[in-house]
């Protein structure tokens, strides 16, 4: 087995005693886009800045590009970050704020310029070089901390939620752009996140965390199609997975939870569903319609239709889905191997 | 619509100057008069009984620019602006860098710092005249210890001067010091990371990032010390009086001595309109000339 490119063995650290994170163990392979998910205060963050050298882990080892990186200060495990705040020095131009960590490194000017250039080119900020971070509009200074993260050459970059403070239509179009930079540069990048689709959608691997904690390390499609516990399930995905009690469906245990998505739920006659609801609400995107549905014992029940259908809010309907397309959780919210599912036939 | 937007811009117009008001009175009553006032006693002669005061035009800073004394405390004013303001500056900024940083008993050091500020500087000065008191002093005692003679500190024109400033290094400094403080904590964490990741050694950081970054408030602080260099003289009627034969002197100490104690207003006017005008200047070159290079966020 070929050795990753960095290593995460349980890593550790906690605030005050209090948990920040916990066991972290994780493998990034060289050139790969690894997403760091999870809601606010889950330790992204913390991960990613003991990844930095900017906290020193409690316990655990850090491996980056074969050496042992865990004591070892930032600058001395080449790599560069994009912050979330960007961390733009205020009073040096576009062009001094790139060129900072070269001129550190004194880097020759011609070279320095070359670089500059190069960047800003990639970026589009040419024609900015003179302006304070103050007269940018929040896309661009965006831009210049990319720019700086680029002109530092590391084969790894690590990002904090770098695009949270743009609007949404800025922000689709510059995760493109980090995407396409990533594959013209060969650069592996670990990519912190509270928004899922911006997980699902850029990474090659998403690492899905909850209270400190890895729930689910995997590629979207396996974090999407098997989700390891309900979190992830109703995590990942938009609209999330429904999840219904055990005991409202024949022939499941009582304990266990199970888990559907909205496009493997159908709308049935009265009579022939698995689960009668109620509407709750009609969302209509344009391509579908997502009904909301409300049901004593399930979560999130929702029906994906294709192009527009109307539903009476309040009106009684029927579902059904197959056995082949449920997620099956068990008492401790962890999902269950296929073979322990009984299935209906079984019963019967 | 032309018409309301008139009403409404004459409606702010008024506000304005509503706001303006209190202000404006208190500073024309307090500082715009009394101004003014001094300029205009400063071109008459000191009236006597027999002789009533009389326009003289600048006769008295003639007066005044032919008196040795009078260039004897220029000199020495310059000499004690020019090592208090940047050396309490220094001071202040290296203690502020310090106590900024990541050490135990950061509440502690910061208020033992901050302590000469809070005594009033009659109350300094008696401390420091315990200091410097020959034979019984704390810094003669010190000395013997190594066997050094006996210094009188207050008393030798070499050390009177040396003696004030450093009384005034140490009060000033802690003041100085909780201003860049509060600088200082505005500078964001990361920024400190950022530099740290391009592997910027933590002189470059303060160099490159603090140092700019500080630049709004070393501005402030150098007007206020400056000013202070011809404000702080209350120590000099504690520890030396101006002493011995003018060593000590300062220019505010001698315009009170001229108005209060041989009470020639007039030559006092002139004095305190030729303080003005410098520190007048001085304050515009600062706000006017670095100002413009100096980044604000
Ligand atoms: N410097 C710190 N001091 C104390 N607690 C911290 C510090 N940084 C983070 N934490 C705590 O650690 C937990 C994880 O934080 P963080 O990694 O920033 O979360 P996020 O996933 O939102 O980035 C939070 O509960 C937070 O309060
Ligand atoms: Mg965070």
């Amino acid at each position: 087995m070929t050795r990753a490119f960095v290593t995460l063995d349980n890593i550790g650290k906690r605030w005050n005693g209090q948990l920040g994170v916990e066991g972290i163990t994780l493998d990034i392979e060289e050139g790969e886009f690894v997403a760091l998910l999870g809601p606010s205060g889950c330790g992204k963050s913390t991960t990613l800045r003991l990844l930095a050298g900017l906290e020193v882990p409690d316990e655990g080892q850090i491996i980056i590009d074969g050496t042992d990186v865990t004591g070892a200060s930032a600058a001395k495990r080449n790599l560069s970050m994009v912050f979330q705040s960007y961390a733009l020095f205020p009073h040096l131009s576009v062009a001094e704020n790139v060129m900072f960590g070269m001129k550190v490194r004194r880097v020759p000017k011609k070279e320095r310029l070359e670089k500059l250039h190069n960047a800003l080119d990639i970026t589009g900020l040419l024609g900015l070089e003179d302006r304070k971070p103050g007269e940018l509009s929040g896309g661009q200074r965006q831009r210049v901390a990319l720019a700086r993260a680029i002109v530092a050459g590391q084969k790894l970059c690590l990002m904090d939620e770098p695009l949270s403070n743009l609007d949404a239509k800025l922000r689709a179009a510059v995760r493109k752009d980090i995407k396409k930079l990533q594959n013209d540069l060969g650069i592996t990048i670990v990519y912190v996140t509270h928004d899922q689709t911006e997980a699902m959608s850029m990474a090659d691997k998403v690492v899905l965390m909850k209270d400190g904690v890895i729930q689910q390390t995997g590629t979207p499609e396996q974090l999407y199609s098997e989700p390891a516990t309900t979190f992830v399930a109703e995590f990942v995905g938009a609209p999330p997975m429904a999840l219904i009690e055990g005991r409202a469906l024949k022939g499941f245990k009582d304990d266990q939870t199970i888990g559907v998505r909205a496009e493997r739920m159908q709308l049935v006659q009265a009579g022939q569903g698995r689960l009668a609801c109620t509407v709750t609400d009609c969302e209509f995107l344009g391509a579908e319609t997502f009904i909301g549905l409300e049901h004593p014992s399930a979560n999130g029940l929702t029906v994906k239709l294709d192009g527009k259908a109307e539903m009476t809010i309040g009106s009684g309907v029927e579902i059904t889905f197959a056995d082949q397309d449920l997620h099956v959780f068990g008492p401790d919210g962890r999902r269950v191997q296929p073979e322990n599912i009984p299935t209906v036939l079984e019963e019967e | 619509m032309s018409e309301l937007a008139k009403l409404e811009r004459r409606r702010r117009a008024i506000y304005g100057w509503l706001l303006l008001s209190p202000a404006a009175i208190l500073l024309s009553l307090f500082a715009f008069y009394p101004s003014i006032a001094t300029l205009w006693e400063s071109m008459f002669s000191r009236g006597t009984r027999r002789h009533p005061a009389a326009f003289i035009g600048g006769e008295n800073y003639n007066d005044l620019f032919a008196d040795p004394t009078f260039w004897i405390v220029v000199k020495n004013n310059l000499f004690y602006a020019g090592i208090t303001v940047p050396l309490s500056m220094f001071i202040a900024l290296s203690m502020a860098l310090w106590a900024n940083s990541k050490i135990p008993a950061k509440g502690f050091v910061r208020t033992a710092y901050f302590t000469p500020t809070v005594l009033p500087m009659i109350a300094a000065a008696n401390l420091w005249l315990f200091f410097y008191t020959p034979g019984l002093g704390v810094l003669d005692q010190i000395g013997a210890l190594f066997g050094l003679p006996s210094v009188n500190w207050l008393g030798q024109p070499e050390t009177a001067l040396w003696a004030i400033i450093i009384v005034t290094v140490w009060k000033e400094s802690g003041f100085f010091m909780i201003f860049y403080l509060a600088a200082l904590q505005t500078i964001p964490v990361d920024l400190r990371e950022a530099s740290d990741l391009e592997g910027a050694s933590r002189w470059t950081y303060t160099r490159r990032i603090v140092l700019p970054m500080l630049m709004p408030m070393t501005l402030f602080i150098g007007v206020n010390a400056m000013i202070n260099s011809v404000k702080l003289i209350d120590h000099l009627f504690i520890l030396t009086k101006g002493g011995p034969s003018d060593a000590s002197k300062l220019i505010l100490y001698y315009i009170w001595e001229q108005a209060f104690a041989f009470f020639d207003s007039p030559h006092a006017a002139a004095l305190t309109m030729l303080v003005l005008l410098v520190l007048g200047v001085v304050a515009a070159i600062q706000f006017f000339y670095i100002d413009r290079r100096t980044h604000y966020q």
